[in-house]
């Protein structure tokens, strides 16, 4: 879908009188709507729905082997599927640079310690660590990926459980797990600091959060930030257009109070209680 | 201050329908058995299956004599002669336009269709083949009128109207081709100082009204220097929330119900428009408003 000329510029004069099509200011988001542990045999999972952005992350684990480089550390890796259902233009392989993209900044964002303590997962050091397989389904497309995704997998991280390991024999060179028989008792990941990512669109002067995809188009360039507890752990730039200096900097400001913002509502919702009701996604 | 950020979860989702002592009927889901296959016959959005009939689409049941068809909540337009649709120019071949129109085939717009700007009627040359893409390309969007239907079910359109053409500066919004009311006039200039264009293939088109009729010459021209005011904004704003409340809780949309829906949501923010809650709150009043005009 391409907008005309005529659309652009109403909605580029929209933002410049703070007003855009559905009457949000610049720095406003959109309302959103989260689902936790929707996935039966994942360890945990959420869907996360903004307007019509609709994001779907199931986290798996696995027991491996520690890297060399960092032995006392688990590992999380994650994997984005385009699915076609999203936008034709996801069919065949045409998604997958924008997969690669989204994969590879939440790896980058997840890198730091502070972010993200991977040292929890490491069972025997240099032997046996979790692996935390991260799999995000992007089911519909309306705009602000990055932020959706991010919000998401914290989401699904948040309810993540690991199976208590109860003892750890050294067999030679065999190492037997013997993990906790209840299916309940586990472990919870410590994910507060989980980094939030917030895209951060220039549209004609200005710095708007939360583009909805018809935004996107009118958008000349685009930062995305991903914040942990007021920190950056990875700032990247997208689309064609450069920006000012300045403008990187006013991006930069903003981008980090929307996630602070954001991260305080997200972990607001994940601490209340919620019931075992499923919704799914037939409405 | 940043505006408050609104995530909910999704249990505490609020229930859209707005279906007062009305019955529900039942809706089949794919693959559900109707009934044994030998008593009916089979009808649009079913299929057979060893000895049963079952449903091919979501949606209710018609039964016509012995013919049972499934009729899909959700679909693609069908379009039929004389339809007002809101389209947009997908590409530009030779003597014609492919327009997207929310059919499952893309409509065609035949250069022989539209009023060339500059006289109404003069022939085609070779000339205006070139100039295709300068009074349509690849995006606009437009309003039109179906001419034709071929036999593969895509269809022909022409714009040999003043009303139709190229569409300037306002909002596209998508919703069922269902929840369109079909009227004598598609084209609304709303008191509260907006358009609509009511598509029946399920596309709105809002902006400001327009006042110099006179110089509008053919419909192919766009006013990108215009600066539409703020309350303008406002208003398409307003309507653009409206109008999806109202579908969202699969209200039909007409001049009436909109116009109701705005008044009803003159006591909120625009952007709190957006808030569940508020929709539902417009969709509810809007419904009870329009129940009472029905019976008085």
């Amino acid at each position: 879908m391409s907008l005309c000329e005529a659309e652009k510029t109403f909605i580029l004069h929209g933002v410049e009188e703070n007003f855009r099509n559905d009457g949000r200011e610049r720095s406003q988001y959109r309302p959103m709507e989260l689902e936790t542990n929707i996935v039966a045999h994942a360890f945990g999972s959420a869907r996360l729905r903004l307007a019509n952005t609709d994001v779907l992350v199931a986290v798996k684990i696995e027991v491996d082997v520690p890297t060399i480089d960092q032995p006392s550390e688990g590992k999380i890796e994650f994997f984005v599927d385009c699915s076609a259902n999203a936008t034709p233009d996801f069919e065949g392989r045409g998604g997958e640079d924008l997969a690669m993209e989204i994969m590879n900044s939440l790896t980058n964002a997840y890198k730091s310690t502070k972010a993200f303590n991977l040292s929890k997962l490491c069972i025997l050091k240099g032997r046996k660590c979790w692996k935390l397989m991260v799999d995000i389904l992007l089911l519909e497309c309306g705009g602000n990926l990055y932020d959706a995704v991010s919000l998401a997998v914290k989401a699904a991280l948040w309810h993540t459980e690991i199976p208590r390991v109860l003892s750890v024999n050294l067999d030679g060179n065999n190492v037997e797990l013997e993990v906790s028989e209840k299916i309940h008792d586990c472990i919870k990941l410590d994910v507060t600091s989980a980094p939030i990512m917030v895209t951060i669109s220039k549209i004609g002067e200005h710095c708007v959060v939360d583009p909805s995809s018809a935004e996107e188009q009118c958008a000349t360039a685009a930062v995305v930030v991903a914040i942990s507890q007021n920190r950056f752990t990875t700032i990247l730039q997208t689309g064609s257009g450069s920006l000012h200096p300045n403008t990187l900097i006013e991006s930069l400001t903003l981008g980090s109070q929307i996630a602070s913002q954001l991260d305080t509502a997200l972990i607001e919702v994940l601490q209340q209680k919620s019931g075992e009701k499923p919704i799914g996604f037939l409405l | 201050m940043l505006p408050k950020i609104n995530i909910r979860l999704a249990e505490n989702r609020v229930n859209t329908s707005v279906a007062v002592n009305q019955r529900v009927p039942k809706i089949f889901t794919p693959g559900e058995i109707i009934s044994e296959q030998k008593e009916f016959m089979r009808g649009h959005g079913t299929y057979e299956e060893d000895v049963y009939l079952k449903a091919s689409v979501a949606g209710v049941k018609e039964q016509v004599n012995k013919l049972v068809s499934i009729r899909p909540l959700k679909s693609r337009y069908n379009g039929e002669i004389g339809d007002v649709v809101v389209g947009r120019i997908t590409e530009v071949q030779q003597k014609r336009w492919r327009v997207d129109t929310n059919s499952r085939l893309d409509s065609i717009l035949l250069l022989s269709s539209v009023n060339l700007p500059g006289g109404e009627l003069r022939r085609r040359c070779a000339e205006d083949e070139h100039m295709m893409r300068q009074y349509l390309q690849e995006g606009d969007l437009i309003s039109a009128e179906v001419q034709n239907v071929f036999s593969d079910g895509s269809l022909s359109l022409h714009t040999r109207s003043f009303k139709y053409g190229k569409l300037s500066q306002g909002v596209m919004i998508k919703v069922f081709p269902s929840l369109i009311k079909r009227s004598k006039t598609h084209f609304h200039n709303l008191p509260v100082g907006a358009s609509i264009i009511l598509g029946n293939n399920g596309f709105i088109w809002i902006s400001s009204t327009v006042s110099n009729e006179e110089d509008n010459v053919g419909g192919f021209v766009q006013n990108l220097e215009e600066v539409v005011p703020r309350t303008d904004r406002e208003t398409i704003g307003r309507l653009r929330n409206c109008i999806l409340a109202l579908a969202q809780s699969k209200i039909m949309l007409y001049d009436t119900s909109i116009l109701y829906a705005y008044e009803e949501s003159l006591k909120y923010n625009v952007a709190d428009l957006l808030i569940p809650e508020a929709m539902v709150d417009i969709s509810i009043l809007t419904q009870h408003k329009l129940n009472l005009s029905e019976n008085a």
